[in-house]
């Protein structure tokens, strides 16, 4: 390989990872507000600690990350299954119709919901939050389930059923655990998307509630301190280890 | 009981089918297509006094749209999009070449470039700002070097706003462009090379050709939430409202005129959709 | 006299209006070796398939019977057969004995018949439970899957048991060993067989009876000896070995035999259905029915065609000779070599020959 490829290569993801990474060390920055190293220190994350609203956001975070994982890959592995073993009438445009949440842009998701709920003069809050994060996520589920679908042999049910098992039996022990690190993974993932979501949430989320990225916003917006750099090195770290998890589920049945 | 149940099914494969996609499919017709076709229907309603829509027909906030206020920045936003996505380009598809010659490295290196696509892009797009700022890194670095006397002024310019957007969205074409160069059979280059093609022309006349889907499929990754990007301006391009996702945004707050922004979500959406049909049209030619 | 084992009376399927199978019917007997031979797209895999209960006949499609009883509207749980698949569908999250156990928990049978019968089945398909039990199927080279998925369905003593070209993307040495043990087990646990195959001497080696099929009909039904020997229409003539065809108006009789024109000349054959004056008729001839002599040779009362070597093929075991006729026919003869063919080689390119048969070594083809 080109020695010159090489060196592009490095500096381009150098400089893909190089301002997360300065956000991370200076996290650790005793010094509130330039950036001078003036010593190593846990007190920004002490601070996280103590404001009960970042807390409670997290809370929030969690719970609508969970709730719209939950849903969003039951729905989504029942449609790629779907999608994977029938014929049905209108399945190309089926097929096709499911990809365009991934590609519409997320301020007409957010805006589009949000003129849903006033029109129908519903309360917003986690629920409409959870509500909106199912939406865009389905598709998602559907994308990732139905890939590993495809590479999974069908006659093993048919073999199944030959055996005694009926349709139920033969998808409880067969497909499904052949199935289950592709909907793990699936769900990982949406859980990321879920708790990092910024655009939709905002539209959607109303006065009284917070998500950990509404809370990081307004921080950024209003009265930047190295608490922020703290909860974002929380957040990096964590996706790293879910996506890790997550890549090591695919690798392994592969 | 359940045999039964299931014994009717068998006869009616497409009822088994209807009944798996039966959930979600109501959730998204109910949460994602009702939205837009209400939205759709705000377009073309008056503006109401205290925010929201009055009853009534008018083609208002269509004819408001054809400012050139307006125009400027829809131009604005499509030049922004396609400078990001040929940067990207430029940037990635090397990478991504790189990446499938990379043998031992290359799970490490794959996973270095999928860390970011995953990670949160409000915590990206943050990471910038610390970067930019007048008392941030780059700036200190420089002025402690001598090499410039005043912070430069990088944050709150369209420049910025093309970095973050540069920075944020390169993963996204990096991945599928590595995924089409990986399926390439290596055969085709050996047969290549047998009849004479040097490297330069081996990857000009087949690798690049083949890479094809991939390069399309990335620019689309890149293209469309460029052009319908929110945050990345709201946070490194100042108070300006300077691309079509800020004045959306900008009706629903402060500007209270819902049709208006209704109207524009629709426009930046059939955009979009014109945008994805028109590549996958190029995309599917080229094979 | 006892209900056959399986009956298809009439059977037809078809998807999206393609008809795969058409008005198909046959009985099989208890312990039979049953096989259905075919081309891809013949309608053997669906046939197989309707008798497992994964394809419903069409509406006024016939009736498929296990023992005697209709079982159309059953679904495969529900009929007593075990079936092997053409890429072995072992559970690839169970080990082998999990595997072959799979269909005795199906059945509640109790835990420690269960260890027993596995051991039991491995054993019967060669594989000794102690190396095998503990493995996944990933860690097995393709004929020990095979066997496995083999064990998996004799594990359950079935009555019928179904194999859907099993053999397929197994080498050739291990598959005609393979061949020969499920001829074996076939007969030892009387076991009724019913095999799919494209490959006609899999279908001779092992089969009590061929039912070969083309374009969703049977095209003839009966022993391979049957098959081979007399094949009724010029696609089983032509699948099933190799033939030879030739197309003549049948003239006058002519003492018990009957004339017919070909060209030129005229050769016999004996009397038939549809061997009528004036009447065009197709023959086929196989090439180990003919002689090869020189001009003037031909023995007497044999029918007699001239020509010229255009090919002579080497084969060990046999020697083709491909004669030329006048017309632009060709035709194949095999001579058996008992030593005499080589040093020098008896035919050469070019040469004098002339194609001869017994009037009777030929099998007359009804219309397709």
């Amino acid at each position: 390989m080109p020695r010159w490829l090489v060196a592009f290569t490095a500096i381009v993801l150098f400089l893909m990872h190089l301002p997360v990474l300065v956000l991370v060390a200076f996290s650790f920055n005793a010094s509130k507000f330039s950036v001078n190293w003036t010593g190593f220190t846990l007190h920004w994350y002490q601070r996280l600690l103590e404001r009960e609203d970042i807390l409670a956001a997290l809370r929030a975070s969690l719970i609508v990350g969970v709730s719209a994982t939950v849903i969003a890959t039951a729905f989504g592995t029942l449609i790629a299954l779907a999608l994977a073993r029938h014929r049905f009438r209108g399945r190309t445009l089926y097929e096709g119709l499911i990809y365009v949440p991934i590609v519409t842009p997320e301020i007409v998701t957010g805006i589009s919901l949000l003129i849903l709920f006033v029109f129908l003069r519903v309360p917003l809050g986690l629920g409409t939050i959870v509500i909106a994060h199912v939406a865009f996520s389905i598709s998602f589920v559907v994308v990732v389930v139905l890939s590993r679908l495809a590479g999974m042999d069908e006659t093993l049910e048919e073999a199944a059923m030959t055996l005694g098992a009926d349709e139920i039996t033969a998808f409880w022990k067969i497909t499904v655990p052949l199935l289950w690190p592709g909907i793990i993974s699936a769900a990982l993932l949406t859980f990321i998307l879920s708790f990092d979501d910024f655009v939709i949430t905002s539209f959607v989320a109303g006065s009284g509630s917070s998500t950990l990225p509404l809370i990081i916003y307004s921080m950024v917006r209003r009265n930047v301190e190295p608490s922020i750099n703290a909860i974002s090195t929380v957040i990096v770290i964590g996706t790293s280890i879910l996506l890790y998890v997550a890549e090591k589920l695919t690798r392994e049945s592969a | 009981m359940r045999r039964r149940l299931l014994a009717w099914l068998a006869r009616r494969p497409e009822a088994e089918a209807w009944a798996l996609l039966g959930p979600g499919t109501l959730w998204m017709i109910v949460f994602f297509i009702v939205p837009v076709v209400v939205m759709c229907a705000y377009s073309f309603m008056p503006r109401g006094t205290y925010g929201g829509v009055d009853p009534g027909f008018t083609l208002e906030a269509y004819a408001r749209f054809l400012h050139p206020v307006y125009l400027v920045i829809l131009e604005r936003t499509f030049v922004i999009a396609v400078l990001t996505t040929a940067f990207c380009v430029l940037a990635g598809y090397p990478v991504a070449y790189a990446i499938t010659r990379s043998g031992k490295w290359r799970t490490l290196l794959l996973f270095l470039v999928v860390l970011p696509f995953w990670t949160s892009f409000l915590v990206r797009t943050f990471a910038m700002i610390f970067l930019m700022r007048d008392t941030g890194l780059v700036n200190s670095w420089l002025m402690g070097l001598g090499i410039i006397k005043q912070p430069i002024e990088m944050l709150y310019t369209p420049f910025a706003v093309f970095a973050g957007l540069v920075y944020g969205y390169l993963p996204f074409l990096i991945l599928p462009v590595y995924a089409s160069l990986e399926k390439i059979d290596p055969s085709l280059l050996e047969a290549a090379e047998v009849l004479g093609a040097k490297p330069a022309a081996r990857f000009w006349r087949v690798t690049l050709p083949l890479s094809g889907p991939g390069l399309v499929a990335g620019s689309l990754l890149v293209f469309i939430p460029a052009l319908g990007s929110f945050l990345t301006s709201d946070l490194l391009g100042g108070a300006k409202g300077l691309l079509v996702g800020n004045l959306i945004q900008n009706q629903f707050s402060t500007a209270r005129n819902w049709p208006f922004g209704s109207a524009a979500s629709l426009i930046l959406m059939t955009l979009v959709l014109v945008a994805a049909l028109l590549y996958l049209r190029v995309g599917r030619e080229r094979e | 006299m006892a209900d056959p084992v399986v009956e298809l009376k009439g059977v037809s399927k078809s998807f999206n209006g393609t008809q795969a199978v058409r008005d198909v019917s046959f009985a099989i007997e208890r312990g039979e070796f049953f096989s259905m031979l075919g081309p891809s797209g013949c309608g053997k895999t669906t046939t197989l398939r309707l008798i497992a209960g994964f394809e419903t006949p069409d509406a006024d499609g016939g009736q498929v019977r296990l023992m005697g009883a209709v079982v159309n509207d059953q679904r495969p749980y529900e009929r007593r057969l075990a079936m092997v698949f053409q890429n072995y569908a072992l559970f690839p999250h169970l080990t082998v004995e999990r595997n072959v156990a799979f269909g005795l928990e199906q059945r509640k049978t109790p835990k420690n018949e269960i260890g027993d019968r596995v051991r039991n089945a491995l054993t019967l398909v060669r594989l000794d439970p102690g190396t095998f039990a503990r493995r996944n199927p990933s860690q097995l080279s393709g004929g020990q899957r095979q066997r496995v998925a083999l064990a998996r369905a004799l594990v359950l003593e079935p009555t019928i048991l179904l194999l859907d070209e099993p053999l397929g993307a197994i080498d050739l040495q291990l598959r005609k060993e393979m061949q020969l043990e499920l001829k074996s087990l076939n007969k030892q646990l009387g076991t009724t067989f019913i095999y799919v195959t494209h490959d006609q001497e899999e279908a001779l080696t092992m089969s009590d009876r061929i039912a070969v099929m083309s374009n969703g009909r049977v095209a003839q039904l009966g022993t391979p000896a049957e098959i081979y020997e007399n094949p009724r229409t010029g696609f089983v003539a032509k699948f099933i070995g190799e033939s030879n065809f030739l197309d003549g108006r049948v003239l006058n009789p002519s003492g018990g035999l009957w004339d017919v024109q070909w060209g030129d000349t005229t050769f016999r054959v004996p009397s038939a259905n549809g061997v009528q004056p004036g009447r065009t008729i197709r023959i086929a001839v196989r090439p180990e029915w003919l002689d090869l002599v020189r001009p003037g040779h031909v023995p007497p009362g044999e029918n007699a065609l001239c020509g010229s070597v255009r090919d002579v093929i080497y084969l060990g075991e046999t020697m083709h000779v491909v004669v030329s006729l006048p017309g632009g026919t060709d035709m194949t003869v095999a001579l058996r070599n008992e030593g005499q063919l080589i040093n020098p080689l008896p035919w050469r390119r070019g040469d004098e020959a002339v194609v001869a048969w017994k009037p009777e070594d030929c099998q007359i083809l009804e219309d397709e």
